[in-house]
């Protein structure tokens, strides 16, 4: 039962990774930047959901769809501000200004809430399921952490794959250029992309909250770090990547916890890494592109 | 220029960075002696040096091997403990204590050679944004090794442990390092000083490199893989020599940094620091040394300088970051900076410059 106990948690903790790590690789995929403010998009989501429910009073529900409206108009907002301006420019210059954009929301979060941990209250009012006489108990987050990010992504897909704006985001990032010459807004698209990451990662941001309760300013780094790290494993860019990606990664550390050292798992987890990449230089699912001379 | 106009325009590029740092270090040590520089201040002066060496080492691999490389603080942390390890050891055989700083530095500087061979053969494999992360990787993991890592000495000699201080059995000897703890009671050898010739030690290394033929290889691989390849040059040979140099200098500024304080922490070379470096890079211009020291040492003093201010100053550092990097790098904004530049009647490509792109101490540098 243990195992199975293990391997639920992981799948869960895969699940939020996921999600996170879905917002990283489709900016990756359409403005070719790592977005390190990412992760920080995550605590404020938090932050929102939980002023929401603590200081506002209202629902969980209200606060959840709270945060996604604020991270997604905060997305774009980064992107028109800050990145948008260096589109044409080397890729380092936008990452530095993805770090500055970090550093900026970790501060302000500081100043507005404050340094100290907050006790975030689950949004998941309902009672844990125990199974097998007792044997294994889910708590109800893991149950509606998988579920949330299983919609998320079969929504995400079907999006990316059916609506016309998918096709938009598809072509973008394909071949900017063409994209314009065949009457796609790529402004508007690049915008939108952003959006959708940030609110992804509020979700992300409540979820991971959920399951563990600490709500502090740099609650989003390290969450932030592995997601990105879950991206490249499953092939940044790929959105089937991001989620095998994220639920791997999950699974990987929780089982690496339970089995081998909990001291170590960060280690572990980032030395499978650099396996995979070693043996698969473009990540699980990603193209390996030829160079042509 | 008179006499300094008959020599080569990177000799004289080099003399200037040299000066500069000169300059620097004898002003600043005339204020430390004079005691005009406030104590907040003197605590800084080490740092300084630390980062400007870091900041150097750093632009080997950024902007003369085009490679990004986000682990850069493992290094450092590679290199400050096996340092302050070296130091401590060391105590009542060596007498002099600047001599027992420079063993700690040398010492330093083998570990962090080794760490990077082994980090660099993996990795040199890999391109772009995977390297990026395997380096982040490789950060992680020598943050996450060394906060379980316990070390002691005694009459028997050193004594390892990844459990806890107790596992080492240690004979009334000394916990070097514990764990999460890190290093406490550590010996302040460093000085002024030896910042001082330790970036004097950096920049040679480093401009004689870039200015050798194994430099020349290096950019060579950096401008086009394929061609440097096919009129042989060994690729992954020199991109590792670029990468190895950097971390064994990286090292010893580690080295350096740890004895500064009473008490090192591994927690403190994380992410963030390595991002820190790297900032000083890129805000200094790829691949150009001097802007790469000019922005270390500004950097590292403008948050204390700004610390005045009160609450804010972390915003204000983070905007400051932000309107920067779109002021250098924004094509409109930059050619509005030529046309100005070009009304002055200044010279153009007057700047020290390493890769062609970074001419104008901007990032236009490609991957």
């Amino acid at each position: 039962m243990d195992f199975l106990t293990n391997l639920i948690n992981g799948i869960s903790l895969g699940s939020i990774y996921a999600i996170i790590a879905l917002g990283y690789t489709m900016v990756y995929g359409i403005a070719k930047m790592l977005n390190f403010a990412h992760g920080d998009v995550i605590m404020v989501g938090s932050y929102v959901c939980f002023v929401a429910m603590n200081s506002l009073g209202l629902s969980p529900l209200v606060g959840v769809l709270l945060a996604v409206a604020a991270c997604t108009c905060l997305g774009i907002v980064i992107e028109r501000l800050a990145y948008k301006p260096l589109r044409q420019t080397a890729s380092l210059a936008v990452l530095i200004t993805a770090i500055g954009v970090s550093y900026f929301l970790q501060n302000a979060a500081q100043l507005i809430w404050g340094a100290d941990p907050k006790s975030f209250t689950s949004v998941i009012p309902f009672p844990s399921v125990t199974l097998f006489d007792g044997q294994l108990v889910i708590s109800s987050v893991t149950i509606v952490t998988v579920l949330a990010s299983v919609v998320v992504m079969v929504l995400l897909a079907l999006f990316v794959s059916k609506t016309k704006l998918g096709k938009a985001m598809r072509a973008c990032s394909e071949d900017k250029g063409a994209a314009q010459l065949m009457g796609i807004n790529v402004d508007a698209t690049i915008s939108m992309v952003f959006g959708i990451g940030s609110g992804l990662a509020a979700i992300a941001g409540v979820l991971l909250c959920s399951a563990y309760p600490t709500l502090m300013p740099t609650t989003g780094a390290m969450p932030g770090i592995k997601a990105f790290t879950a991206a490249v494993f499953g092939g940044i860019g790929s959105i089937p990547g991001a989620a095998l990606g994220g639920l791997l990664l999950g699974i990987i550390e929780v089982f690496t916890k339970a089995y081998i050292s909990t001291e170590l798992a960060d280690a572990i987890v980032f030395a499978l890494l650099i396996v995979v990449l070693v043996i698969r230089p473009a990540g699980l699912l990603g193209k390996v592109s030829h160079e042509k001379v | 220029m008179g006499m300094l106009g008959n020599l080569r325009k990177t000799t004289r590029s080099h003399i200037l960075t040299y000066a500069i740092v000169v300059v620097a270090y004898v002003v600043l040590q005339c204020l430390v002696s004079t005691h005009s520089i406030s104590y907040f201040l003197g605590g800084l002066l080490v740092p300084v040096c630390v980062y400007v060496c870091l900041s150097i080492s750093l632009n080997l691999v950024v902007g003369v091997s085009g490679e990004l490389s986000l682990g850069h603080a493992g290094f450092m942390s590679v290199g400050a403990f096996s340092g302050l390890a070296a130091s401590i050891c060391l105590r009542g055989v060596v007498g002099p204590d600047p001599l027992r700083l420079a063993i700690a530095i040398v010492v330093a500087g083998v570990m962090a050679a080794i760490a990077g061979i082994v980090i660099g053969l993996p990795v040199m494999r890999l391109r772009g944004d995977y390297l990026a992360i395997v380096t982040l990787a490789f950060g992680e993991i020598i943050k996450n090794l060394l906060n379980n890592l316990y070390l002691g000495v005694d009459a028997n000699g050193l004594h390892f442990s990844m459990e806890s201080s107790r596992a080492l059995g240690l004979q009334r000897g000394i916990v070097i390092i514990d764990g999460p703890q890190g290093a406490s009671g550590v010996d302040k050898l460093s000085t002024l000083l030896a910042g001082f010739l330790l970036i004097l030690f950096t920049l040679t290394v480093v401009l004689n490199l870039v200015n050798s033929r194994t430099g020349r290889a290096i950019m060579a691989v950096r401008d086009n893989r394929i061609a440097a390849e096919s009129v042989g040059i060994n690729v992954t040979k020199y991109r590792l020599i670029a990468f190895v140099v950097s971390a064994t200098l990286a090292g010893m500024a580690g080295a350096l940094y740890a004895m500064n304080y009473s008490t090192v922490v591994p927690k403190k070379f994380d992410f963030n620091t390595s991002i820190l470096i790297l900032v000083f890079v890129v805000l200094g211009g790829i691949g150009n040394i001097r802007g790469g020291i000019v922005s270390a040492a500004l950097l590292t003093l403008l948050p204390e300088m700004l610390r005045s201010i009160g609450d804010y100053y972390m915003l204000i550092y983070a905007v400051v970051l932000i309107v920067v990097m779109i002021a250098t790098n924004n094509a409109r904004v930059r050619s509005a900076f030529d046309a100005l530049r070009d009304r002055l009647r200044r010279r153009p490509g007057d700047g020290p410059t390493l890769s062609a792109g970074a001419a104008n101490g901007g990032g236009t540098h490609e991957q």
